[in-house]
Formats: C-alpha cells, structure tokens, sequence
C-alpha cells in the first residue's frame, strides 16, 4: 500500500502540529478531547500566538491538558479555571490566555466562576467540553447529563423528580452582554472538525481584538462513560446529545443568533 | 490525471479507536487483525483508493495520521 | 529613602503598601472588617498611579483563584479578607501551597466561629499556622501589630514570598485593620518589567518563547513516589524558614520573672499590662512573635529556663499557647488568658490573670 513516491514532504496534507507535545495522550480510545486539543493546537500554531498562549487545565479528565499543549499552562483546581484565566488575562493583555473545562467543571462546581467571567467580559477564550458525564471520576451524572441517561450516580437513568433539568449553560451564557461569540460545535466528523476549528480560530481572533468572551462548547462522546465503542458513540451522541444541545452558532459579533 | 493520497499511520500510537475508519469516504481503512505495543488493533490502509482527504486524520483524537497527496 | 507621614486605618495602610510595592494585582471581595483595603484602591485608581489592576471578584473562592492566576504567571498578586473570607480561601491556599506560588493574602481576623461576629480576634491562628486546608503545607505567618507594620510586612511579604516561593499571609484582626495611626510611607518600588518578571520568577508560566520547554504550574502528581518527593522539598523549604526567618520583638525581658507571649493586637495590651505589673513590683516582660511560623520557638525555649512562668494572651480560647508549651517543654508553667469571640481583653485582666494563674497558682 505504501508509495514511497507520495510520501514526501512537498506533497504533506496534514501532519500532527507541534503546539502538541510528544506525550502520548491518557484519553480514552476515540475520545473527542483529542481531536479538540489538536485543532486548539493547530489555531495557535496558525496565528503564531504560541509564546502567548496561557493554557489553564481544569479537574476532569483533561486535568492533564498542560502535558499535551507545549504552551505555559497552569492547572486549576476545579471549576477555577476562569478565575485563573481572568486574573492572566488582565495582568498580561495581549496574551491569549483560554480554558479548557469539561461539564463538571464549568457546570456544575464552576458555575459561578463561569459566569462571572463571561458576565464581566473577560478577554479570554473558554473551550467547553460536554460529553454529559464526567469521565475521569468513573461515569457520574453530570449536569448535562440527559433525562433517562444512566451514569453511575443515577443508575436507573436521570429523572427530573431527582435531578433537575439538564443544564444548557451555553444558552444561558449567550444572554450575558459580556459574552462576544458563543457556539456549540462537534468533532465527530471530518466537516465538523473543519467547522469547530473555525469557531474556535474566530475565538481566539476574537481575543486578538479585545472583543470580550468568546466561548466554544464542543459537544463530544464519552465512549468509556457511555459504555459504547467509539464510533457507536459518535453515533449516539448524534441522536441524543444533539437534540438537546443543538450545533451550530448561538451568539456571534455580540449578537444572538436569530 | 489522478489524484493519489497516502496516509502514513503511526500505529504504536494508534489506539484502535476506529473513528478514522467510520470517516474514509473511500473505505480505505481498517482495524488491523494485528496489536501493537498497547495491544490496540491498529488503523491500517487495507484498499489503494486514498485521494488525501485527510478526513481521518480530522477526526483523529491522537494525531497519528500523516497524509500526503500529488496529482498521478 | 524619603518618608511620608501619614495618618491611615491599617486597612488602608495595606493597600498603600500594595500601590508603592510594585504589587501587580489585587483580587478581592468586600467582607467586614477588611473593606477598606479594596474600597480604598478603588477610590485610588492604582491602574493610573503604577498599572496595577484592583478586581471585584463574585467570591472569595474566586479571588483567591485570581491570585493563583497571577502568581502563577509570576506577577505580585494579593488579596484580603476576613475569617469567613479566609475560610473560603482554603482550597485556594493550599493550592498556592502546593504548586509553590508566591502571594500575599491579608487576613483581618474577626470572631468566630461561623458567621460569628465583625468585632476583632486572633482565632484564626490555628488555621494560619496549622496548614488551614488540606495536605501537609505552611503559610508564611507575618502578625502586625501596628499600622506602621500592616504597611511595611507588604514589602516584607513579597521578599519572603518570593524567596520561598510560598504564600504569605499577614495575620492582623479587626482593631488593627480598622485603628487609624501615623505611619511613614516611603518611595515607590516600581512594578517589574516583563524582563525582570523572567528573571524574578524563571519558573512562571508568563508565556513560552521558542528556546524553552513549555511552564507548567500545578499541584498535582499522580505518581506517589514523586508526590512524596516534593512533599519533602516543601518540609525542607519550611525548616529553612524556621532556621533563617524567625522574627520576633522582646520587650522588659532583661530583668523579667514572668514573661507574656502575645502578638498583634493582644501584645499592646500586654505592653500596658507590663507598665501596670511593674507599677506592682511584678517583674514582667513581654515577647512578641512576629512571625508566626517559622514561630520563635528557641526565644521562649531560652526564656522558660530563666523566668518563673509564661502567660500567653491572646483574643481567642488559647491557641497559640500550644506552640509556646511546646517550644517552654514544661520547664516553667505556661498558661493562656483571653477574651474572645470580638471582646478585646483590657490590660487589667491581662495582669489579674497572671496573678491568678501563674503568680499564685505556684
């Protein structure tokens, strides 16, 4: 199969960029915090920015997200992140300081601090993983978490009676007149990466001209969590995450998405 | 004239996952029957029909793919 | 270096400290009896006086995150509040601890425990000295007794601070934030340069040029073997504060046949206490720790082998009278008085209780 006759540098398509670090990373098999840290990395690479970037780490299974970006990084504790990035960000203006948050993180112990920031405007990028679980503790309910979805702290699947609502913190952040550009994306095919490396090249722009928050929630998989192979994940995710976190642009420019 | 892809693979790297082989428009790829190191049943190109899309390596959670392109 | 009398509350005192120490940032939440000290950066508008930025955070748990935001990028960065305010801070310091970052947090104590009251105390001494949250940490515990010292240990703080690459907190409580007092003020110390933040702090996270490996800042290592190796370096770090940065104050003690352990506030009581028991014919002396960790243990391990007893005053049930009947070895009696829960004892009941508890207790 292999030809060594394409196989040269002036006829490379794509390669692995490296704002990523050597380390192999510990996610699951097929896990979406892959895929979005490497468009994240491809951006900064691409805007040249890599000696301004601040990465701030969550708790959640991306706690180890600094290993894999070869930008400074600190690791927050959880739910801190944008407290962090604020600070970062209003001491060293023209970096371009983004976190990197799960659903646990931002949703639910970081609520306050997430809203906050977007509520002042702070000048910083949040990147938003919603896979409605949180993974790295082993599959508890999230607040994402859809009604009837079982995890292992609602074992019989969520109920509104129990639990609540699943929280659309996305929407709720776009009413806020701090927040500059809020999308939710995906990156379980070819054209959705394309597309969320988009939105999150127009965040960070965003940053560059001091426009404000610029938030990107990536709806993702949780294969391990959800218990399925990877690409049945995908597909799941696609019939149920979707429908109540819908893709697509929510509030751009400053102004919602009609 | 023909429009040729290759991917390259680094299958130590590799962990099985299968979302590249979901994303092939021309079905090149496919778990190997193989493991590597990890003992993942790599992704492999088993068919010549790649055009360089590179769709796989978008999906890719690990980066493992290279892909290379010319005009045949 | 030129000074500026001034006459300030040690709240405010702080805050022009912040201002002429080159502090980068300050990140707070309004909490009685420390209001002051942000209400009064505002008013100054610092980000004009030397680029310093003053944010409002929507908590404490936020503010201190701040900090930790800001140190861990390598700038001066502070905050303030009181013991509920600090309570709520404890993730954050630990964190601070734990990933070695320098920073300055004020706590101006009042009673607890809980909501308790806004009236000043010196409760909060176990949770300063002992670690406070969770992991085996210090803070670096500088405890002001004046407004004069509520201004100079900001200066102070950020030499420790980074020295140690530790956080330090400045112990006061209620009467010396909210007490208005002459002070001096001296020059401007200008805020670093970003070259001089490289060099000042190599270790930061300020953003990766092209000829470095990529900063991390965290507190977190899974693999115990390595945990357990920094846990080492932090206790040996600590243990060279204790050798090096003992700092403490002694006053009538040449003479003294009992002597009063006390800082901050409850040490000036204890000075008029001294004036009283010696108007007495009470040879009465006083040492005042300054730092209150690395704590004088060999000062008051001097002193129990000499004087007849130690009376320890302090606004809380007796905390701090732990430490001094450790570092004392039950070579002479050690006793605590002290009023609590915001009373601030009088000098009388200072000299009453050493009468009662040590003199005639013999």
């Amino acid at each position: 199969m292999f030809n060594p006759d394409i196989v040269k540098p002036e006829n490379l398509v794509y390669k692995r960029t490296d704002v990523l670090t050597k380390a192999v990373m510990h996610y699951c098999p097929g896990c979406g915090h892959g895929t979005t840290h490497r468009i994240v990395a491809e951006v900064i690479e691409e805007m040249g920015i890599q000696d301004k970037a601040i990465c701030i780490a969550p708790v959640g299974c991306s706690v180890l997200a600094y290993n894999y970006f070869e930008v400074d990084s600190l690791g927050a504790a959880h739910g801190r992140a944008p407290a962090l990035a604020t600070a970062i960000q209003r001491l060293f203006p023209d970096h371009h300081t983004f976190t990197y948050q799960g659903d646990g993180d931002l949703a639910a112990i970081g609520t306050a601090e997430t809203i906050h920031a977007c509520n002042r405007g702070e000048n910083i990028v949040i990147i938003f993983i919603n896979n409605g679980i949180y993974g790295m503790t082993g599959g508890q309910m999230a607040p994402t978490t859809l009604i009837g979805m079982k995890t292992a702290t609602s074992p019989y699947g969520r109920t509104v009676e129990l639990n609540g609502y699943p929280l659309q913190i996305t929407e709720l952040l776009a009413e806020l007149p701090g927040t500059y550009y809020v999308t939710r994306q995906s990156v379980h095919t070819a054209a959705a990466v394309r597309k969320t490396k988009r939105a999150i090249r127009q965040a960070f722009e965003n940053q560059k001209n001091k426009k404000g928050t610029s938030f990107v929630e990536v709806v993702s998989n949780c294969n391990s969590g959800w218990k399925m192979t990877a690409p049945k994940a995908n597909e799941w995710m696609v019939e149920n995450m979707f429908v109540k976190y819908p893709i697509g642009d929510i509030k751009v420019d400053g102004e919602k998405v009609k | 004239m023909a429009i040729k892809g290759e991917v390259v693979i680094d299958k130590e790297r590799c962990k099985g996952c299968g979302v590249c082989v979901v994303a092939c428009p021309n079905k090149v790829l496919a778990l190997a029957k193989n493991v590597n190191g990890k003992g993942y049943n790599y992704s492999e190109a088993v068919i010549d029909d790649c055009i360089g899309c590179a769709s796989c390596a978008m999906v890719c959670p690990d980066g493992v793919i290279t892909v290379y392109k010319t005009k045949l | 270096m030129a000074k500026e009398l001034k006459l300030m509350k040690g709240n405010e005192a702080i805050a022009e400290a912040a201002i002429r120490s080159g502090c980068d940032g300050y990140f707070g939440y309004p909490i009685t009896p420390q209001s002051e000290v942000m209400e009064y950066l505002m008013a100054e508008k610092p980000w004009e006086r030397t680029g310093m930025v003053v944010l409002q955070a929507e908590s404490e748990t936020s503010s201190i995150n701040m900090v930790y935001g800001g140190a861990g990028v390598g700038k001066k960065v502070m905050t303030s509040s009181s013991s509920p305010g600090i309570s709520l801070m404890q993730e954050g310091l630990t964190y601070l601890a734990g990933a070695e970052l320098p920073a300055i947090i004020a706590n101006v104590v009042r009673g607890g425990p809980g909501l308790g009251t806004i009236q000043p105390s010196q409760a909060d001494y176990f949770q300063a000295t002992k670690g406070g949250g969770h992991g085996d940490y210090q803070l670096f515990v500088l405890a002001p007794a004046t407004v004069q010292e509520m201004y100079d240990f900001v200066f102070l703080g950020w030499e420790i601070a980074f020295k140690y690459r530790n956080p330090v907190m400045i112990l006061s409580d209620g009467a010396i934030g909210q007490v208005m007092e002459k002070l001096y003020v001296g020059d401007y110390v200008p805020r670093w340069t970003d070259e001089e933040l490289k060099k000042n702090a190599p270790w930061a996270s300020y953003g990766k040029p092209a000829n470095r490996e990529h900063h991390i800042i965290t507190s977190l290592e899974l693999d115990s073997a390595k945990q357990e190796e920094h846990n080492h370096k932090l206790q040996a770090k600590y243990r060279e504060m204790e050798e090096k940065e003992v700092r403490f104050e002694t006053i009538d003690c040449e003479d003294a046949d009992y002597i009063f352990v006390a800082y901050g506030s409850s040490a000036r009581i204890a000075q008029k206490a001294i004036q009283l028991g010696r108007e007495k014919g009470i040879k009465v002396g006083l040492l005042r720790p300054i730092t209150l960790f690395p704590f004088p243990k060999k000062p008051i391990a001097e002193f129990s082998k000499k004087v007849k007893g130690i009376l320890t005053v302090e606004m809380s049930a007796g905390q701090m009278v732990e430490d001094v009947r450790l570092a004392a070895e039950f070579r002479c009696p050690v006793e605590h008085f002290g009023r609590y829960g915001g009373i601030i004892h009088t000098p009388h009941e200072v000299l009453e209780a050493l009468e009662e508890k040590i003199i005639k207790a013999k």
